[in-house]
């Protein structure tokens, strides 16, 4: 059957490899245990030979692997980010994902025939900026950041010629990706260069009568009826008093579903479909890489979309948005 | 010697006021070098760009170099047609301040200041940005004080800046946040963020002051201050040292910074006449010790 559109799963452990891969992914995208990826949440992510291993189970059923190397790595500490390179190359990978400029170039000067992929940590959302990494880096693929309209994906792809990845299911950052320091801000640990936004370590839950409160660090990022369940306190989702009045002020927690997009996202000119979720359990990995095989293969089949009332229950938040796909939501 | 510079003002400032800002500047702030232009919004241009080469030229008469800065995110028509202008126009005697890769194509090869706005984070990231002709780099506030002298130390262009005093930019986004907190949309904001020049307050809800919000921008509500640690960074090859524009006396600032610069008077002194001038707002500094940025190191004793 012909393919509609790449769908490019989360595997966040060797186990989680194996769900998406027998669900039906076109692809994976994993990263190895250290700061050198944009997961880095303990009991997650690869060693190299576990990669090795995940790469020959994909290999085998025609499924491709890519390997997230997406972080910024500090300055005096380039190793673990060229060795994560070599070790991907080593391991067969299909393509590596960059973010940094000098990981885009130690992998094309050191290997020139592995695919490179840009990292949404790259935020790369214009035209300029998407040529400027392809002609600069060789860049054959970018995923693109989760704040264009889907007539902005449109005017994008046709004046780059890049193959684009677009993000389709779960949770959803507002700020610009790899520019954001609310959670070192808050934490002293960074998306950007430790892989991780409000780390675990530092959330806590407080019971405060009726209401439970929840912190990132020291910080009071929300309190909510102890009967609601807090939300887990990312920073860009927190509740914060805004002109004498507690507000949402960025994001309130919603995931993004662009199920209903798919064939305005194909027109386009999209390439892949990225499902978020590295560190999310291995039944909603095999839930959402599922239900969004049915609904490619009925688009590729001309045949009308299922209905898949499955993934709501797995949305952060119970709640689903077209997110900034959808005009208005800037 | 070290060069203080000031940072493009980042908020929306009535024109009026702006153009009395630089003048004060020019006459009286003992800096080096001024950033001019739109970082946050380019809708706010419009109401000030006629007034730039004016405050260009006095800036310059009055011994500055002037650089212009370019938006945190370039993706708009409007917003590419006038970097490529501001680079056509300045191709001869100023330099431009990136803060988004997608200025480079627009350059035309000429050289540039990588802004704080660029993922500098490593020596390697640097030494692309020089091939691509980068002539000062500008390091991320997150980076600590020895990341900050890894990258400075072995740069070959000589010079380094890093953020010294102001609120820290933590992140950009398309949202406008402003409009947002006034129930309004981006795209007819009736440009709130006029009323807040320096920021929105965004407090946790027990009321302790977390953030300042300026449009698409988030900030830290604290002021960042920079000053013990100046004589090491500058060992380390830190040439140029950033202010960014805050609702204060910044003659003031500057005053004390190059004071500090110079040892005409000790950082304990000019940390309290600061403080002086910012209170009730905080000061911060967690990142050049690694730690939560909103945090304050204090002197070690």
């Amino acid at each position: 059957m012909k393919r509609y559109l790449e769908l490019v799963c989360p595997a966040g452990t060797p186990m989680a490899l194996r769900v998406a891969v027998d669900a039906g992914a076109d692809s994976v995208y994993c990263g190895f245990r250290d700061c050198t990826n944009a997961r880095n949440y303990p009991g997650l992510n690869f060693d190299p030979d576990e990669l090795r291993a995940g790469v020959a189970y994909a290999h085998a059923r025609g499924c491709r692997v890519f390997v997230a190397v997406n972080t910024f790595p500090r300055a005096g500490d380039l190793g673990p980010w060229q060795r994560a390179i070599d070790a991907a190359a080593d391991a067969a990978a299909d393509a590596v994902i960059l973010a940094d400029l000098g990981t885009l170039d130690y992998a094309g000067r050191h290997y020139p025939r592995l695919r490179r992929h840009l990292s949404v940590q790259a935020a790369a959302a214009s035209p300029l900026a998407i040529r400027f990494y392809a002609e600069t880096f060789g860049v054959s693929r970018v995923v693109l950041p989760r704040v264009l309209a889907v007539a902005e994906v449109a005017a994008l792809i046709g004046k780059t010629g890049v193959e684009a990845e677009v993000f389709a299911f779960g949770s959803l950052g507002t700020m610009v990706e790899g520019r954001c320091y609310l959670s070192s801000y808050m934490t002293g640990r960074s998306p950007s260069c430790d892989g991780v936004c409000a780390p675990a370590e530092q959330v806590s839950y407080r019971e405060e009568g009726n209401q439970l409160a929840s912190y990132l660090g020291d910080v009071l990022m929300n309190r909510v009826d102890a009967s609601e369940g807090a939300a887990y306190p990312t920073p860009c989702k927190g509740r914060f008093l805004v002109r004498g009045e507690p507000r949402y002020l960025f994001e309130e927690p919603t995931a993004l579903n662009v199920m209903p997009l798919l064939a305005e996202l194909k027109a386009a000119g999209v390439t892949a479909l990225k499902i978020e979720g590295r560190q999310r359990s291995r039944a909603y990995v095999g839930a959402v890489v599922a239900a969004f095989r049915r609904s490619l293969d009925a688009l590729a089949a001309g045949e009308p979309l299922p209905m898949e009332t499955a993934l709501r229950g797995v949305a952060e938040g119970g709640r689903e948005t077209f997110g900034a796909y959808q005009k208005g939501w800037r | 010697m070290s060069a203080l510079t000031l940072g493009p003002l980042l908020f929306h400032w009535p024109a009026a006021q702006r153009r009395d800002f630089y003048a004060r500047i020019a006459d009286e702030a003992p800096v080096d070098c001024v950033y001019l232009g739109e970082v946050v919004c380019s809708k706010r241009l419009a109401w000030y760009e006629k007034d730039l080469p004016e405050i260009a030229a006095r800036l310059r008469r009055a011994g500055k170099q002037v650089v212009f800065s370019t938006p945190a995110l370039i993706t708009e028509t409007r917003e590419v047609k006038a970097v490529a202008a501001l680079a056509a126009l300045c191709a001869a005697e100023s330099l431009i301040e990136i803060n988004d890769l997608a200025a480079v194509p627009l350059l035309g090869g000429q050289k540039f200041v990588s802004g704080p706005l660029i993922n500098v984070f490593n020596e390697a990231t640097r030494d692309v940005l020089v091939r691509l002709g980068a002539v000062r780099v500008n390091a991320p506030i997150e980076l600590s004080k020895s990341a900050l002298a890894t990258l400075a130390a072995g740069n070959p262009t000589g010079e380094t800046e890093i953020f010294a005093f102001g609120r820290q930019p933590l992140a950009i986004s398309q949202r406008c946040y402003h409009a947002r907190a006034h129930d309004l949309h981006k795209d007819e904001c009736l440009f709130v963020c006029e009323h807040d020049a320096d920021g929105l307050m965004a407090a946790e809800l027990d009321g302790r002051p977390l953030l300042a919000i300026n449009g698409t921008q988030t900030l830290s509500h604290g002021y960042f201050v920079l000053l013990d640690e100046i004589d090491e960074l500058r060992a380390a090859g830190v040439s140029h040292f950033r202010l960014s524009p805050q609702a204060l006396d910044m003659v003031a600032v500057a005053t004390l910074y190059r004071a500090a610069l110079d040892h005409a008077v000790g950082t304990e002194e000019v940390l309290a006449r600061l403080q002086e001038g910012i209170a009730p707002i905080s000061v911060i500094n967690g990142y050049l010790h690694g730690r939560p940025g909103m945090a304050w190191q204090p002197r070690r004793p």
